[in-house]
């Protein structure tokens, strides 16, 4: 697979993990509720975070994202990487508008527009400048 | 001064855990198919490299400063301060993994680190 598309498929990868792992938790610690600050408080709000179904499946969302970020790494540029992975935030800001009906302020969009431009602009640098040996491993 | 003390470890914490896991990464080489059997033996295999250890308590001190800064500071001057590690990472990258930065890469750094700052402060 060119080196191109297999790194779009790698950032796509953790920005949907990452998105999807936010949300998760934070549905999950809506449910929890406000968390108080003491011995007590901290040993329930543990308990129940650790018996709650939907930040277990944050967990996991972000568990893929850390994979997909690692496996990236081994063939793209670190200064490749980071920057496309700022997509993200364009990306969440497009589907608060179109699903959540959100009111987005200028100075956002005007964010947003930057975001975009940038990626683009990074993303059509060549996503490896580094010699590193390729250890090819048989499976 | 304490704030900007806890900026600094939150976005050198940040990059430096991840430069030292692009270092670990590429030392353990990538795998040779995007298959799911490959990628659990490239990640098993990642897990063996000590710089991924070494970065992994760095983005945890980051972490652990990100949350004491929003203890004291609004979000809306935290997360568009810390999106300076866009700009710092590309450094690191640059003098640390001696990744090739061309101008246009630089350009859309720059362009990212100022658009997440805005889209941050809402």
């Amino acid at each position: 697979m060119r080196i191109r598309i297999k790194t779009l498929v790698m950032v796509l990868a953790m920005v949907v993990c990452a998105n999807a792992g936010d949300l998760m938790l934070k549905r999950g610690m809506t449910q929890i509720g406000a968390v108080e600050i003491s011995a007590s408080g901290l040993r329930h709000a543990f308990l129940s975070t650790i018996s709650n179904g939907t930040i277990w499946i944050g967990i996991v969302f972000l568990v893929g994202f850390m994979a997909s970020y690692m496996t990236v790494l081994s063939w793209a540029d670190y200064s490749y990487v980071m920057p496309a992975g700022a997509f993200g935030y364009a990306l969440l800001t497009l589907l608060a508008v179109v699903f959540l009906h959100e009111n987005v302020s200028p100075r956002r969009w005007v964010g947003v527009v930057l975001i975009c431009v940038g990626v683009l602009l990074v993303g059509q640098t060549r996503p490896r400048t580094t010699e590193v040996a390729v250890r090819e491993v048989a499976a | 001064m304490r704030v900007a003390l806890l900026l600094a470890v939150l976005i050198l914490g940040s990059t430096g855990g991840e430069i030292a896991i692009t270092h670990g990464m590429k030392a353990t080489g990538e795998p040779a198919r995007l298959r799911p059997r490959e990628l659990l033996a490239f990640l098993r295999r990642a897990l063996q490299n000590g710089w991924f250890w070494a970065g992994v308590p760095l983005m945890a001190l980051s972490f652990y400063s990100l949350l004491m800064l929003l203890s004291w500071q609004p979000i809306s001057f935290v997360i568009p301060a810390s999106a300076l590690s866009y700009v710092v990472g590309t450094l690191g990258a640059k003098y640390i993994l001696r990744e090739d930065v061309s101008p246009a890469r630089w350009i859309g750094v720059v362009l990212v680190c100022a658009g997440v700052a805005l889209v941050a402060a809402g």
